[in-house]
């Protein structure tokens, strides 16, 4: 007889951790494919000592092969399924277990990491519908046969009586240059870096933003988030479609000032990200397992982890941070550039909107927003659970208050955080952009689209370990082999063509072939308290 | 849908001949209003063109409180006409105390100012009337400015012709221009400001349609300029667009179309102008209509004009014979008072077409 093993309370077991291996060993006929591609090193193959249950003594079935579920933390199951998927005998998945004391017992000395969105919780947009319907005093617009404008502004747009005009006869006449403004699709494809996803799945979402420009006649902007740009793509044509990300760390910088002399083309515009909404007050974060010797180069950094400064170092006030930093980048590309900002939603947008708006330079050529449903490659769980603004009331506010000084749509306001989360993008954005936003940003989505399994329910998000199991989000070069470039970017713009058809089909009821950017009275609210909060009719 | 319509003729004409425009029209809306603005006024108000004329509509203490008001101001009253009027049982129309039209010289220290100073001192008066009329529930006030006489009524626009005896051609009230609507009412309350064709410092302006961005328009207007008040009506906003882009910034009125209705950038793009159009779109993109709207306006120098949304859900057509013009929502109307005229010289105008009278009723017809 077995020995009695003794118990010890602190002993970590499969069901103390959030997923648990469902297994059925009479399936299983020990390919051992679910643990070759198991990323996480959360199950393995064992032999089951024979004779050690009752019910094989019974059975006399002598040895077998079994697979067995990691115990410990770091090797935990994330959930994503990649064993369920490869098994060719539907003899295992992993399944959430209520049990769980992950919470308590995952932080070690050091704190919960994870990639992806805050935890699912009750959403704004949800309780908002497109409810002032063109019906008999109007008519609607056929989604089909109209034409429409699906186009927004991003830089520094002008008040009327300061455009460089003169009426001469009957025509007007360009007296003066005007800040440079691009006019671009209303989504804008936002910044995440080559290093927090594998140089593959960003290579993926150049190639469908250069797709849906040349081919779809969508001007589909990418921004690069902080992580450089590939050398080739600064010194192409193509760099016009790309949104050049500088953030607290300028990783990526000493290239791109490099190449200004030899790049044949503008980039659409500069963006200095200021925060994001997953992690305010938090700076970027590439853990060293992601730091690959690409990585170092396209940086420009040694291989170790990288965390960015929550703040640019040197600034030291929002009216310094116009004066030098915006300047300065509006400098370096000849003005002809417009230069936005990002900052994650809080308390203090509204005034630092105010103050944007009141810049004399008239050089901020966008506010973007991001709220606390953002996403992110790696961040402190605490700082995505519990830190940050929710976007709607926030944008809402931004543009109320823009509108009550008679400046809405002076600096462009773009809405982030969250948008497509339920996958219904085009109604996050349709909703966002009556309330004020002159556009979305939105990239959670895009890794979903390419193949990522992470969700807000605790599925995997573990974009920040370094062992993506789609390949999306690492730089581990056996496992990036995992995203087909070509199919990844098929399935982006497949997803942006149907986006832009159910713009359409949003824009239509409503009987507007332009933007209706501002026109909250297009929405009903289901909810009186965000009635109330966003000036939005309610109705029940 | 209000039906809207106007009158340019060279010899001045009556009332009369804008109720045989509009009532064709009136066909199955629900009647709830007519008004009218007239300008290059002769019959009682020929000798004092230059005179500021008040249009009010009011209660006797309402009266009260303008005579105070105008007094205290230094206005002096050189010359007033009342409607006759012709109650009777059955008609359905829902009268105020007062109608007073009353042509004012300025006060003594307005005498020797620019036109352009008078011009907003003009404004001032009205929207502070309009404030004490308010405060009080005294009345309305609709126009206040040389040359320019507007009468509004809620009710059947029969009933209100019989009312004010508009059918009676004694050549006392006429005017060279007329722009009437008939108004249909359907998304808000009845309220005698909401019924165009509105006036701002010698713009006149009807629209009928929904205008789905009234309330961007709106939101952006507010702080525009202090004369952009009210906006009881979606239309409103179509007649401080054409008073801000003409009279405010000083373009050419034929950019009203582009501010209105813009070109696509795809459009934008293929233009000698595109550069410019591109900078105007972006900078008034609040002020953008989106449909379904046609417009009758009349400027200062009298030119009237005409135009639509960019995918025309809402008809206009213009129409000739002798000495008058005649535009109208419905065709209907012009045979009514041109009967005469060659129905394939009229003017449909499309999405991009704007139509512009001159004085000598030589008509334009420009494509944006």
């Amino acid at each position: 007889m077995a020995a009695v093993n003794r118990i010890h309370a602190q002993d970590i077991t499969v069901n103390d951790l959030p997923w648990k291996i469902e297994y059925d060993s009479a399936s299983c006929i020990g390919c051992g494919a679910c643990v070759a591609t198991c990323t996480f090193g959360a199950i393995s193959a064992a032999v089951a000592s024979k004779g050690t249950s009752i019910a094989a003594r019974r059975q006399k079935d002598g040895e077998r092969l079994v697979i067995r579920q990691s115990q410990s933390i770091p090797e935990a199951c994330v959930g994503c399924g990649m064993c369920e998927k490869v098994c060719p005998a539907d003899a295992i998945r992993p399944v959430r277990n209520p049990e769980s004391r992950w919470q308590v017992i995952a932080r070690g000395p050091d704190t919960i990491k994870r990639g992806g969105r805050k935890a699912a919780h009750k959403r704004t947009l949800d309780s908002i519908v497109i409810g002032r319907i063109s019906q008999m005093t109007d008519p609607a617009l056929d989604s089909e046969r109209h034409t429409f404008d699906l186009r927004s502004p991003l830089g520094r747009v002008l008040k009327p009586v300061d455009l460089p005009l003169k009426a001469v006869g009957e025509n007007l006449l360009i007296q003066g240059p005007i800040p440079s403004v691009r006019w671009i699709y209303p989504l804008i494809f936002s910044d995440m870096s080559i290093g927090a996803l594998s140089a593959r799945a960003w290579e993926a979402i150049a190639l469908a933003t250069a797709y849906l420009n040349e081919e779809c006649g969508m001007p589909v902007r990418m921004c690069s988030g902080e992580g450089g740009v590939p050398g080739a793509l600064l010194q192409s044509e193509r760099i016009r479609y790309m949104i050049l990300q500088i953030a607290s760390g300028h990783f990526g910088w000493n290239r791109i000032i490099s190449a200004l002399p030899k790049m044949k083309a503008d980039p659409c515009a500069v963006l200095i990200k200021m925060g994001q909404g997953a992690k305010p007050g938090d700076g970027g974060l590439l853990p060293a397992a992601k730091v690959a010797p690409h990585i170092q180069a396209i940086r420009g950094v040694p291989g170790v982890t990288l965390h960015s400064p929550p703040n640019h170092q040197g600034l030291y006030s929002i009216e310094e941070a116009v004066q030098k930093m915006h300047l300065s980048l509006n400098a370096a590309f000849g003005f002809r550039v417009p230069v936005a900002v990002k900052c994650a939603a809080s308390a203090t947008s509204v005034p630092v909107y105010n103050n944007l708006l009141r810049d004399p330079y008239k050089i901020c050529g966008g506010y973007f927003i991001d709220g606390i449903d953002g996403g992110t490659g790696a961040a402190n769980e605490v700082s995505l659970n519990h830190t940050g603004h929710p976007i709607v009331s926030k944008l809402r506010d931004c543009y109320r208050t823009a509108a009550g000084q008679g400046l809405q749509g002076r600096i462009p306001l773009w809405a982030g955080g969250g948008i497509g989360m339920t996958g219904d993008a085009a109604a996050d954005a349709f909703k966002l952009i009556c309330l004020g936003a002159d556009g979305v940003i939105l990239g959670r989505l895009l890794l979903q689209i390419m193949g990522c399994v992470g969700n807000e329910h605790g599925r995997c998000n573990a974009c920040q370990s370094g062992r993506c199991p789609t390949g999306i989000c690492t730089q581990d070069p056996r496992l990036v082999r995992r995203l087909d470039v070509d199919s990844a970017a098929q399935s982006i713009v497949d997803y942006m063509l149907a986006f832009d058809a159910e713009m359409r089909k949003l824009m239509a009821p409503v009987g507007n072939s332009a933007l209706p950017v501002g026109r909250a009275d297009a929405l009903v609210a289901t909810d009186r308290a965000v009635a109330e909060a966003l000036g939005i009719q309610y109705a029940c | 849908m209000c039906r809207i319509g106007s009158i340019k003729c060279l010899e001045p004409v009556q009332p009369a001949m804008a109720l045989r425009l509009m009532l064709p029209q009136q066909e199955g809306h629900d009647n709830s209003g007519f008004a009218l603005v007239m300008q290059d006024l002769e019959g009682v108000f020929g000798h004092y063109k230059d005179k500021p004329l008040l249009s009010l509509a009011c209660t006797a203490k309402g009266l009260g409180l303008v005579d105070d008001y105008m007094e205290e101001k230094g206005f002096v009253q050189v010359a007033q006409w009342v409607p006759d009027t012709n109650p009777r049982d059955g008609l359905k129309i829902e009268v105020m105390q007062r109608y007073v039209f009353r042509n004012y010289d300025y006060p003594e220290i307005y005498r020797y100012r620019t036109q352009k100073e008078r011009e907003e001192f003009l404004l001032d008066t009205r929207l502070e009337l309009r404030k004490l009329l308010e405060e009080h529930n005294g009345g309305y006030v609709y126009s206040f400015w040389p040359d320019v006489l507007t009468l509004k009524e809620i009710g059947d626009p029969g009933d209100i012709a019989e009312y004010f005896d508009l059918w009676k051609e004694d050549g006392r009230l006429c005017a060279r221009n007329i722009v009437a609507q008939c108004r249909q009412n359907t998304n808000y309350g009845i309220v005698r400001y909401a019924a165009h064709p509105f006036f701002l410092q010698g713009y006149t302006l009807c629209a009928n349609g929904e205008n789905t961005f009234f309330t961007r328009n709106t939101e952006f207007q507010k702080n525009l300029h202090r004369g952009y008040v009210g906006f009881e009506s979606d239309s409103q906003n179509l007649l401080y667009t054409l008073h801000y882009v003409h009279r405010e910034l000083g373009w050419p009125a034929r950019y009203v179309k582009h501010v209105l209705t813009p070109l696509s950038a795809a459009e934008v793009r293929e233009r000698p102008d595109g550069e410019a159009l591109e900078m105007i779109r972006e900078s008034l993109s609040q002020l953008q209509i989106n449909g379904p709207n046609a417009a009758i306006a009349l400027l200062p120098d009298g030119k009237m004009m005409a135009m639509c949304d960019s995918k025309k859900l809402r008809p206009i057509v213009a129409g000739q014979h002798g000495n008058m013009l005649a535009m109208a929502s419905e065709v209907c109307g012009l045979n009514a008072i041109l009967p005469e005229r060659n129905p394939a010289n009229d003017i449909y105008l499309n999405e991009r077409e704007m139509l512009m009278v001159d004085n000598d009723l030589a008509a334009s017809r420009w494509l944006q």
